[in-house]
């Protein structure tokens, strides 16, 4: 891992249960990133502009009661807001036969019950190595 | 072994050869933990727990109820089969319960959907979120409906309720569209611990601290003078519990809790021996099966000297710890969903030796989706196997005197004595909230459980060990609430706002606004009144929130 990577760990719609977020936070900050960690029932106006204003590379979406059904808002809002380049992944329940509309929507990674600290960190580092990737390139190609 | 040396070994301590035999064919030494901590034995006998102590446990219905809150128990009286339910709209919510009232369950329990939770109308949230995870329900219209055909003087009904508790009154504005005295409703306002929302899940956070605890004791002295059979107050260490908290601190939490409400209802200016009797406990049942026998086992008998010796309160109806217990979703795997049968059936005996006076078994598929009709049925089956076939209840706390069960009892006790001074130390639970100590509690423990789990040390069956290649097919469909029906609710509830009488709900609103102004009258009264008078619940949580404030939930990361 080159960088710390900067990750907005935080929970859409209704739900309030944060067991996972919180501890998704702690093996991210132990791992060396910046966690920029919210309340739960954020509005995704308000993810996106704290995503703006934090400069994060990643957005962590934790889920339990079927809020993942609104993320496919949430990505359109971020590339409304001219901020597609951010990397989205969720965390928590999302059936089975609801995550292609996920992947679809652009989610770049969907950790479901059981996936292990080693698997979401490793998975969050690559995402965000292609994230900086990325961006460096849109960087060298203005130049 | 020659003859001689049995004859020589025949005055030698049994307990000795015990211990020689098992070091000696356990010779790494083993050393198991609890969720609570505790070092298990992998033996018991007299040198833990000296036998029976029937004058300072009591017998079953006698202080301090080590063995249970009643003399007869289940053989007086079947534990109330309560099943949590909320789906969809009220018409979908009424064909579930009848249902289930129809399977074996006499006891109901409403569950809002989120929207209701986080204060908002259904005409203020997505679509695709209402109704998924509970029923939407904002008027006393929408109650009605839902329990319709549902007999309110003799069903008790359990309402997850967060302050201000707009649900019961729509339970009240339906009774008396009904002809049902007030005076004859049973149940309980569960979710009225908003301690426990602030710490953990934060699902029923909905106004500031000060403002909820003003309209709790309001809500309380409302349902002693005009619901006489109405539990006004469930301590909830369930949200606790499912955060991490382990069984011991979460008796510990709770149980402060507990003091607390009861000195604001003092100081409040009501009676503990008219409130007391009216406390219940709500805890997960996990599948740590003694452990948890233990945890309820000790709580009782803390519980009962709280109320008598540190309360003060004389009435020994004041002193019962009367607790519903929920089967831990905490445990149940989205991997092999069946296998969640036998876990939710462990846990339900576990619930049923602790002697809880009432029970929820989760479906299987609830660690995925809201239950289907098919996975309710053998959640309620699972109660009425174990009720019928098992003879489970044959015998009062059969537990009692395991030499295991009660020095655990004794070491829980001492655990959850030890963390409640804590938190007396700390100021009691508000300050020790305020000061984010059990949520840092909480969050340790949350993470050392997973530490446990990502090592293998504790092992779950299909996620650490015995997993098997799962296809797509073997995932159970999640409920999902149907998007036209849906539609039609939100549709009918603006015609709904935009026929009732404006000028009755802006009197009842300003009536409302007034008792949250004063520091006198009783909100719940108005509360009541609002919605009698068509408020919705959005509008009565708005009001509110514009007068005693919204906060923040206190999260400690």
């Amino acid at each position: 891992m080159s960088m710390p990577l900067r990750v907005l760990v935080t929970k859409v719609g209704f739900d309030g249960h944060d067991r996972g977020s919180r501890l998704v936070s702690a093996y991210l900050r132990d791992a060396g990133h910046e966690v920029i960690y919210t309340a739960p029932w954020q509005e995704i106006e308000a993810v996106v502009r704290l995503a703006v204003d934090e400069d994060v590379d990643i957005i962590g979406i934790s889920t339990l009661a079927t809020d993942h059904l609104i993320v496919p808002d949430l990505m359109e809002a971020l590339a409304a807001a001219g901020k597609g380049d951010v990397a989205v992944v969720v965390g928590g329940i999302v059936p089975e036969q609801e995550r292609p509309a996920l992947i679809t929507a652009g989610v770049r990674a969907i950790f479901g019950p059981g996936s292990s600290r080693d698997e979401i960190i490793h998975t969050i580092e690559r995402i965000g190595d292609d994230v900086r990737d990325a961006r460096d390139r849109v960087l060298v190609g203005e130049a | 072994m020659s003859l001689d040396e049995r004859e020589q070994r025949v005055d030698v301590d049994p307990r000795r050869v015990w211990e020689s035999e098992y070091a000696r064919d356990l010779p790494e030494g083993d050393v198991i933990r609890n969720r609570s901590g505790f070092e298990i034995k992998p033996l018991y006998s007299e040198q833990d727990w000296t036998g029976s102590r029937d004058a300072a446990d009591g017998y079953p219905g006698q202080y301090p109820f080590t063995r249970g809150i009643y003399p007869t128990m289940y053989r007086g009286k079947r534990w109330s089969q309560r099943q949590l339910v909320g789906l969809g709209t009220p018409a979908d919510y009424n064909g579930r319960v009848l249902q289930m009232i129809d399977s074996g369950a006499n006891a109901i329990s409403l569950l809002p959907c989120n929207s209701v939770f986080r204060g908002l109308d259904c005409d203020q949230a997505p679509l695709p979120l209402l109704g998924t995870c509970g029923t939407v329900i904002n008027t006393v219209d929408h109650m009605d409906r839902a329990l319709d055909g549902v007999s309110l003087d003799r069903i008790s009904t359990a309402m997850n309720d967060p302050t201000p508790f707009t649900l019961l009154a729509f339970l009240l504005g339906t009774a008396k569209r009904r002809g049902i005295p007030a005076s004859a409703i049973t149940g309980t306002s569960n979710q009225s611990d908003y301690i426990s929302h602030y710490v953990a899940n934060h699902m029923f956070y909905r106004l500031s601290q000060t403002g909820a605890r003003r309209i709790f004791t309001d809500h309380v002295a409302y349902c002693r003078e005009i619901l006489p059979k109405w539990n006004p107050v469930s301590i909830v260490g369930q949200h606790m519990q499912q955060a991490g908290a382990t069984p011991a601190e979460t008796m510990a939490f709770t149980l402060s809790s507990a003091i607390q409400y009861a000195r604001d209802c003092e100081a409040a200016g009501l009676d503990l021996d008219d409130v007391l009797p009216r406390f219940t406990f709500f805890f997960d049942i996990s599948i740590s099966f003694f452990e948890e026998i233990a945890k309820f086992r000790a709580g009782r008998r803390i519980w009962a000297r709280i109320a008598r010796d540190q309360l003060g309160a004389k009435d020994p109806r004041s002193w019962r710890f009367k607790f519903h217990g929920q089967t831990s979703g905490v445990d149940l795997t989205v991997q092999q969903p069946l296998n969640n049968i036998a876990r939710v059936t462990t846990q339900a005996v576990a619930g049923i030796f602790s002697g809880l006076q009432s029970m929820h078994t989760d479906a299987y598929d609830e660690a995925i989706t809201c239950p289907t009709e098919e996975t309710a049925r053998i959640a309620v089956a699972t109660q009425n196997i174990l009720r019928e076939e098992a003879h489970l209840t044959d015998v009062i706390d059969p537990l009692a005197g395991s030499y295991y069960v009660e020095s655990l009892t004794d070491e829980m006790e001492a655990e959850i004595l030890r963390i409640m001074a804590l938190i007396e130390d700390a100021g009691g639970m508000y300050e020790a909230v305020g000061a984010g100590l059990v949520q840092h509690m909480i969050g340790k423990s949350a993470l050392a459980a997973q530490d446990l789990i990502e090592s293998g040390a504790e092992k779950i069956v299909g996620v650490n060990c015995y997993e098997t290649d799962e296809s797509e097919a073997a995932a159970p469909e999640p409920y999902r609430a149907d998007p036209e029906a849906m539609q039609q609710h939100v549709d009918s509830f603006r015609k709904f706002k935009a026929e009732r009488s404006s000028d009755a709900v802006r009197r009842a609103l300003d009536a409302l606004n007034r008792a949250a102004d004063s520091t006198s009258d009783n909100i719940f009264v108005e509360v009541v009144n609002s919605a009698e008078q068509g408020v919705t619940h959005g509008e009565i949580v708005e009001a509110l929130r514009d007068r005693l404030g919204f906060g923040h939930p206190l999260i400690v990361a």
